[in-house]
């Protein structure tokens, strides 16, 4: 029998910031090609039934990833990755943010810091995924605008949110 | 829009967190909320104002009784937007399984 994948998904709200814990049944190496490499990120990033399109990548410290969600019914969400410090294959840092088709940054949106962490466990590779928000001003800009453009689902489940804020901000 | 601000700020504390999902069950006493907590009146009060301040509980007195209720809306724009986080994530790493699966790595 296959071993349960752990999965944790933290909110931290004194800082802002979500922690999102995996595990890959795969050698790090690969799971890092996996978030490093625009022709296997567009395999994967974009949630169902999204499907992803890199416009262009430089993967290196200061290069960017610009990228396209398409939903299915019409809407493209375009997103542009902005790296800061890379450390194959042990972590990267990145600014995450909303563009446009051209690659600008919306700067009328906050952009999230991603901080990804990976490392062995046993046959397994864990990434951790620390995203930041810079205030609680800059998080509510970003739900505020999730819910204008209508991108929120209509889960609405009370237990499930406690669940996931009754974590490390007690 | 709620403050999220304060919303965070109430939310960030264990006892506050445990009235939210009380009271997710349905109004109730000042007193009875207290007493589950046991907690002395005063310092569970304090908690209670920060709930009421950020909207997410309001509360009536009827006679001598103080109670409290949830106020769904306040909640449900920050609620919804971290569930979505949380499905968008459960969903890319399911893709990101199946990738892996194709290339190779499933090692088990």
């Amino acid at each position: 029998m296959k071993p349960k994948l752990q999965f944790d998904f933290l909110v931290d709200m004194k800082k802002n910031t979500m922690m999102i814990r995996r595990e890959y049944a795969a050698r790090r190496q690969l799971v890092w090609d996996c978030h490093t490499k625009s022709e296997l990120l567009d395999q994967w990033f974009a949630p169902k039934p999204l499907t992803t399109k890199t416009k262009s990548m430089d993967f290196r410290d200061g290069g960017h990833w610009h990228y396209v969600m398409i939903d299915p019914n019409g809407p493209e969400y375009w997103g542009r990755m902005d790296y800061k410090k890379i450390r194959p294959i042990d972590n990267y840092t990145a600014l995450d943010g909303f563009s446009d088709a051209s690659g600008a940054v919306n700067p009328d949106l906050p952009r999230s810091e991603w901080n990804v962490t990976f490392s062995d466990q046993e046959t397994r590779t864990l990434v951790e995924n620390v995203v930041s928000y810079q205030s609680a001003e800059a998080l509510q800009k970003v739900i505020d605008m999730g819910m204008k453009e209508g991108m929120t689902s209509t889960l609405e489940r009370l237990d499930e949110l406690l669940a996931v804020l009754s974590t490390r901000s007690a | 829009m709620a403050n999220l601000d304060h919303i965070f700020h109430s939310l960030a504390d264990g006892t506050r967190r445990a009235v939210i999902a009380q009271l997710a069950n349905g109004p109730a006493s000042i007193s009875d909320l207290a007493q589950r907590h046991h907690m002395a009146l005063p310092s569970f009060m304090k908690h209670i104002r920060v709930l009421e301040e950020s909207g997410l509980i309001g509360s009536k007195k009827v006679g001598r009784v103080r109670t409290c209720t949830l106020e769904h809306d306040r909640l449900t724009a920050v609620e919804r937007w971290f569930n979505d986080q949380r499905a968008i994530w459960e969903s890319r790493h399911r893709n990101l399984d199946s990738l892996l699966t194709r290339l190779g790595g499933d090692q088990s």
